[in-house]
């Protein structure tokens, strides 16, 4: 076990695959300039190299080496700037298979940051999940821990299909224990991060700890929250928030991104409509507020779920 | 890097594939009269192309791979794929060689290196430069050929492929069928190039690699240019723009409006659009079907009877190629949800 702030945990999980496969590829903007970088160094500019800021022709690249055999890693640092190549992502690489009758796979990971509410304002700071989670024929990943960080990239190198790898700005340098040697996380499991039987909070990446932080102050009031990670958004894990939902029977869902465009919305959907009996009371959205994210900092901090936002909702739903 | 003329054999090899594409397109035009409502959704067909499609993959080798776009019915034909499986995949069929799920503009043959279709125009491009990646890791010598039209070239794909491909000397081949429309918008209209009058295949110079441009009606031109491009790939030299210029002989394609608005193939877009009827029929006394059948003739290479021979024998394969598709069992409604994840 050692302990690793969250973005070296992502590249130890890429590590341990390319050690592993030879047929995984490491490549983006940016990075692999000289013979030094620790990944040219370790597997040499076949596998590992810099490329043009051309996201289409990134992700392209990508899909058309998937296609001949090859199991490629796209550093693409922000969700946002796949929005330039938005057609590889999900009208390309997740089209392949189907459209072929299952003659190739396409197996890659578009690894992306996001969230980055640290000034970054209204261009850099989105949380774009849903905008993959729908789209059949892609995988979606959000760790929210260094461990899962590690697993879950390998889970996905490893995994036949392209899947979107979201990790948290905010995140980076968290430090968490991560197991060493071999890792894997497996794609589509949640993990219940807080056992509690009063109510459900469900949050994926940064929010997490905030539902986990708004947990703990909940826990001094005398109200015992359990708070689930999905982990992954497609596939979703609904089975392991239905448990729950029957056990606490009141749902509070944290999502940074805004209401209509939230995995919380579809989260809600889902329980609204197979779990509906088990509610006691309405369904609770801890969502951003509807608009661009904004620079100024006591605004941006306006705008995100915060602690007070949650541990409110909860109380809330505990009135009904 | 010279490439030899093929000979006698090659050359029928060359005429027959262009007689199987004509013939098989001829039927695909005619399902829309004979048999209405087999064929759904927008398909485009490849007349007048046959010449270009052969003269390229004339040079395909065991490991190559292809790539092209929503007009892709030749190059799997040539390529060897079943036309019984490529016309039930046309048709919706379950015995189709995408099980129904592609239809026309999404053929592929993953088996014979015909690995895919965009239906979205440039986006097939930089596919074709990651299988071209994937080839230089083998250093076995494969190259991965990309075929598109001149619209793509339009395309920030094309431009961001041609500059990483050339970059990092990928071994792949751009083969622009330039048929002069984007749809109904004319080169000239759209392309700063044609626009000063110049052969697109000067976008190659911005890349840093040769760009050709060469007569695509005319198989055995084609077959030099891209041949000669095919060694440099080979070879370690990276990538050439191949500018084959050809003129598609149907409309851009045959559209299905619903409900039951059959829109019959209209006449090519020069006729219905800019009225130059002339054209048209300039390029109709050049196809190249007829004209290279008259060249091996001509030469002694093929007798009238024997010309005459492969081109019944294509019919006949087309023919029965339809008739297989039309009695092809439609896919069970499960199959619609296989294939999205492996």
């Amino acid at each position: 076990m050692a302990n690793l702030p969250f973005i070296a945990a992502v590249d130890a999980g890429i590590h341990q695959e390319m050690k592993r496969d030879s047929r995984v590829l490491y490549f983006g903007q940016n990075m692999a300039t000289t013979e030094n970088h620790e990944f040219v160094a370790a597997y040499g500019p076949d596998r590992v190299r810099v490329t043009p800021i051309s996201e289409t022709a990134e992700i392209g690249i990508a899909i058309g080496a998937a296609m001949a055999g090859l199991r490629p890693v796209v550093e693409l640092y922000m969700a946002e700037f796949m929005l330039v190549a938005m057609d590889q992502v999900v009208n390309e690489a997740n089209r392949f298979r189907y459209m072929s009758g299952g003659q190739v796979k396409v197996p890659l990971v578009l690894k992306a940051g996001f969230g980055f509410t640290a000034g970054w304002a209204g261009q850099h700071t989105g949380s774009l999940t849903s905008l993959f989670m729908g789209v059949p024929g892609l995988k979606v990943v959000v760790p929210s821990t260094a461990a899962d960080a590690k697993g879950l990239m390998a889970s996905a190198i490893r995994d036949d299909n392209p899947v979107v790898f979201l990790h948290h700005y905010m995140l980076t340098l968290e430090h968490g224990d991560v197991p060493d040697g071999e890792h894997l996380v497996p794609l589509g499991e949640a993990v219940v991060r807080r056992a509690g039987g009063d109510v459900t909070i469900v949050a994926t990446g940064w929010m997490v700890h905030r539902a986990l932080a708004a947990a703990e102050k909940l826990a001094g009031e005398g109200i015992h929250a359990e708070v689930i990670d999905p982990r992954t958004v497609a596939p979703l894990d609904l089975e392991t928030i239905f448990s729950s939902v029957e056990k606490t029977r009141r749902v509070v869902l944290v999502d940074q991104g805004t209401r209509h465009a939230s995995v919380s919305a579809i989260i809600a959907s889902e329980i609204a409509e197979q779990r509906f009996s088990a509610l006691a009371a309405p369904i609770v959205q801890v969502t951003a507020r509807d608009t661009t994210i904004p620079y100024s900092e006591p605004l941006e901090a306006y705008v995100i779920p915060d602690v007070e936002r949650i541990t409110s909702a909860v109380r809330n739903v505990l009135k009904r | 890097m010279s490439v030899h003329t093929p000979d006698a054999g090659r050359q029928i090899w060359i005429l027959t594939q262009m007689l199987r594409i004509r013939e098989f397109e001829n039927r695909v035009k005619r399902s829309f009269t004979d048999n209405p409502g087999v064929i759904r959704g927008h398909t485009h067909l490849a007349d007048g192309a046959e010449a270009s499609i052969v003269g390229s993959l004339a040079h395909f080798q065991e490991g190559d791979a292809a790539l092209a776009t929503y007009r892709c019915h030749g190059y799997p034909l040539v390529l060897g794929s079943d036309p019984k499986a490529l016309m039930a995949e046309i048709y919706g069929r379950a015995d189709g060689i995408c099980k129904g799920l592609g239809g026309s503009m999404h053929l592929a043959d993953v088996k014979r290196g015909f690995l895919g279709t965009s239906g979205i125009v440039g986006a097939g491009i930089p596919h074709a430069a990651g299988a071209a990646w994937a080839a230089q890791i083998r250093r076995k010598g494969e190259v991965v050929l990309s075929f598109f039209g001149d619209g793509a070239s339009k395309q920030g794909a094309f431009h961001e492929t041609m500059n990483i491909s050339s970059l990092w000397k990928l071994p792949m081949v751009f083969v622009m069928e330039n048929n002069g429309y984007n749809v109904v918008t004319t080169s000239a209209q759209e392309d700063a190039n044609a626009a000063a009058g110049k052969p697109l295949a000067v976008k190659a110079q911005a890349y840093e690699m040769p760009g050709v441009t060469v007569d695509g009606t005319d198989p055995l031109a084609v077959h030099k240019a891209v041949g000669e491009a095919i060694v440099r790939a080979r070879t370690g030299g990276g990538p050439t723009l191949v500018e084959s210029k050809v003129y598609r002989l149907s409309a851009h394609g045959n559209i299905i409006a619903p409900p039951g608005v059959p829109l019959h193939y209209p006449e090519h877009e020069a006729i219905t659009v800019f009225g130059k009827r002339e054209e048209y029929e300039a390029a109709l006394r050049g196809d190249p079907v007829p004209r290279f059948r008259g060249v091996l003739v001509q030469s002694g290479v093929l007798t009238p009877p024997k010309a005459d021979a492969l081109a019944k024998q294509a019919a006949d394969e087309m023919q029965a190629a339809v008739t297989f598709a039309l009695n092809s069992p439609f896919p069970k409604n499960e199959s619609a949800l296989e294939y999205n994840y492996a």
